[in-house]
């Protein structure tokens, strides 16, 4: 198998399970710790593994106050930048979780994650809405995360096998 | 006459049977808590959305009726092109395929259309547990082969030429193998396809695990040249695409023993169930991603298992098939059972003595690696911390 597929296995490895030790993955590709450690640290290097996060379902933390916005914005494209300039204007913002430039009927689609639905009306109205290109936002918020970055929040994955079977 | 002047109301045939040892560990294991299970036959995924979906559609669109006693042609076609597609053998949808409940009806039923009392057919151990009694109920003779463990279970064309006498008719094949997941290449399929031939034997080919093999590609025994009009090719869609639970296989074979097949299935099932043909259909159209994302998931897993095994001083040989590892604990000096047993005990790891599936499968245990990754990695440890208790 070639060094790039080992990478795309390391990769759906990680992807899955960030906190999977490095024996274990070097077990599993048939790689020595080594050799996964350097590409690992290849891909770091590379920006191919951009970073390492932890999806959490905030709704089981007990006192943790939060909402999700999707917010669809259209906006006027800047000559020579196209998009690129106000999303960033808008991505720079810590509370703003992901920005997609969309084709359809809005142009960005902007997550933003806040304490309150004040907060998010604050952003939406003082910094999203005041920015010179964007015409326009449609606010919608999450009443519950069924599925995120492909985990089921709420599944029943109870092993529903019998102990020994032939 | 009243009951009590007889012994027992019970076939001879059925009295001789031996109660599966997989049973005994079900049953040990199942009284226990927090146990982890290497002992399960069976894939942890569950079936693939789309094929779930597709029986809900099947229910939905009021197909709660008996199908043609075959199985849908619909579903014929499907698995004759997927064979072809597959082994580049071709089959007949109309005569020469059928759907049966599973591919351990479909293995009754291979043995029942063949044997007359007193035939022989000869079963390679280990072997899944299944077999001998098949042959046993269907009236015939199981012969019983050992293969050896040197030869990583590989069954050798001489020890074939070996147990035929001439009441042989038939043997069972099982490659990839449950329980010790080899598989056997072209060449050795080859060879012994020559002694099937000089003895003009039949073969019952359970290619159930064809799906999941992770160094090379699975060869199925009907296309080595001259084996087709010779092989019974059973498999399903328990192991490839997950669904045990939908009890769903089938048998292609030569159009007379299809139809007789077809016969004894016609008076005892009936039909397989609808709904999980229409699954079937939709599995075999739409779900070569699934089966291609599982078979990597094995395969990671497998190299973890084997190279943890090693680590702690069991030899085990790399299985190129199935989800099973075999390894060997004679160094221990307990016996499989003695071992599987123990180690349930102190340390709540249920696992299959070797000796359930046949006699050179004593000194062996089957581990599946069916499991998460999470629980393999316990479970190595604790077999790592029994070991050290010896």
């Amino acid at each position: 198998m070639s060094v790039d597929n080992k990478k795309i296995e390391i990769l759906e490895l990680l992807e899955k399970d960030s906190r999977l030790e490095v024996d274990k993955i070097a077990k599993m590709t048939d790689l020595s710790v080594e050799e996964t450690n350097q590409l690992i640290s290849e891909m770091e290097r590379d920006h191919v593994i951009a970073g390492y996060s932890t999806l959490i379902d905030w709704t089981k933390v007990l006192d943790y106050e939060g909402v999700t916005a999707m917010i669809d914005v259209k906006v006027t494209p800047t000559r020579g930048v196209g998009f690129d300039k106000v999303a960033e204007r808008i991505y720079r913002f810590p509370e703003v979780k992901a920005v997609y430039l969309m084709s359809g009927a809005y142009d960005l689609s902007v997550l933003i994650e806040a304490k309150t639905m004040s907060e998010i009306g604050r952003f939406v109205s003082d910094k999203l809405s005041t920015i010179e290109s964007v015409l326009s936002t449609t606010t919608h918020f999450v009443l519950k995360k069924y599925k995120h970055d492909g985990i089921i929040f709420e599944s029943d994955d109870d092993d529903k096998r019998i102990m020994v079977t032939p | 006459m009243s009951p009590s002047s007889k012994t027992s109301y019970l076939s001879r045939t059925v009295e001789q049977l031996q109660p599966s040892g997989i049973r005994r560990f079900f049953d040990l294991a199942s009284k226990m808590e927090n146990v982890i299970s290497l002992g399960v036959g069976e894939p942890d995924f569950v079936t693939p959305w789309n094929v779930i979906e597709a029986s809900f559609h099947s229910l939905e669109q009021g197909y709660t009726a008996y199908t043609a006693n075959a199985g849908m042609i619909e579903l014929r076609m499907r698995i004759s092109a997927y064979l072809k597609r597959k082994y580049q053998v071709e089959y007949d949808p109309e005569d020469q395929i059928i759907v049966t409940v599973g591919a351990s009806q479909a293995i009754d039923l291979a043995l029942r259309a063949l044997i007359d009392p007193g035939d022989e057919v000869i079963v390679v151990e280990p072997s899944f547990v299944s077999y001998a009694p098949a042959v046993s109920l269907a009236g015939g003779i199981p012969v019983k082969v050992d293969t050896d463990p040197a030869q990583d279970f590989k069954l050798e064309p001489y020890q074939l030429e070996q147990a035929i006498t001439e009441r042989t008719k038939a043997i069972i094949l099982c490659s990839p193998n449950n329980p010790t997941g080899t598989v056997l290449s072209k060449e050795e399929l080859t060879a012994l396809a020559a002694v099937v031939e000089k003895h003009d034997l039949l073969v019952l080919s359970d290619e159930i695990y064809g799906e999941l093999t992770y160094d090379d590609s699975h060869t199925s025994f009907s296309e080595i040249p001259g084996m087709q009009e010779r092989t019974i090719l059973l498999s399903g869609f328990s192991k490839a695409f997950a669904m045990t639970g939908w009890r769903l296989g089938y048998a292609t074979g030569p159009k007379e023993i299809i139809k007789a097949m077809t016969k004894i299935h016609q008076y005892t099932i009936m039909s397989a169930p609808t709904m999980a043909q229409h699954a079937a259909i939709e599995a075999l159209d739409h779900s070569e991603s699934s089966v291609q994302e599982m078979k990597k998931s094995y395969r990671q897993r497998r190299n973890f298992v084997v190279k943890e095994l090693r680590e702690m001083g069991l030899d085990c040989y790399l299985p190129g098939g199935a989800f099973y590892v075999f390894p060997s604990i004679q160094k221990t000096g307990l016996t499989s059972e003695e071992f599987a047993e123990e180690l349930l005990q102190q340390q709540k790891v249920a696992v299959v003595p070797g000796n359930v599936f046949g006699r050179s499968g004593e000194g062996y245990i089957r581990c599946s690696y069916a499991t998460s990754l999470k629980q393999l990695d316990e479970a190595m440890k604790r077999i790592r911390a029994f070991l050290k208790t010896l």
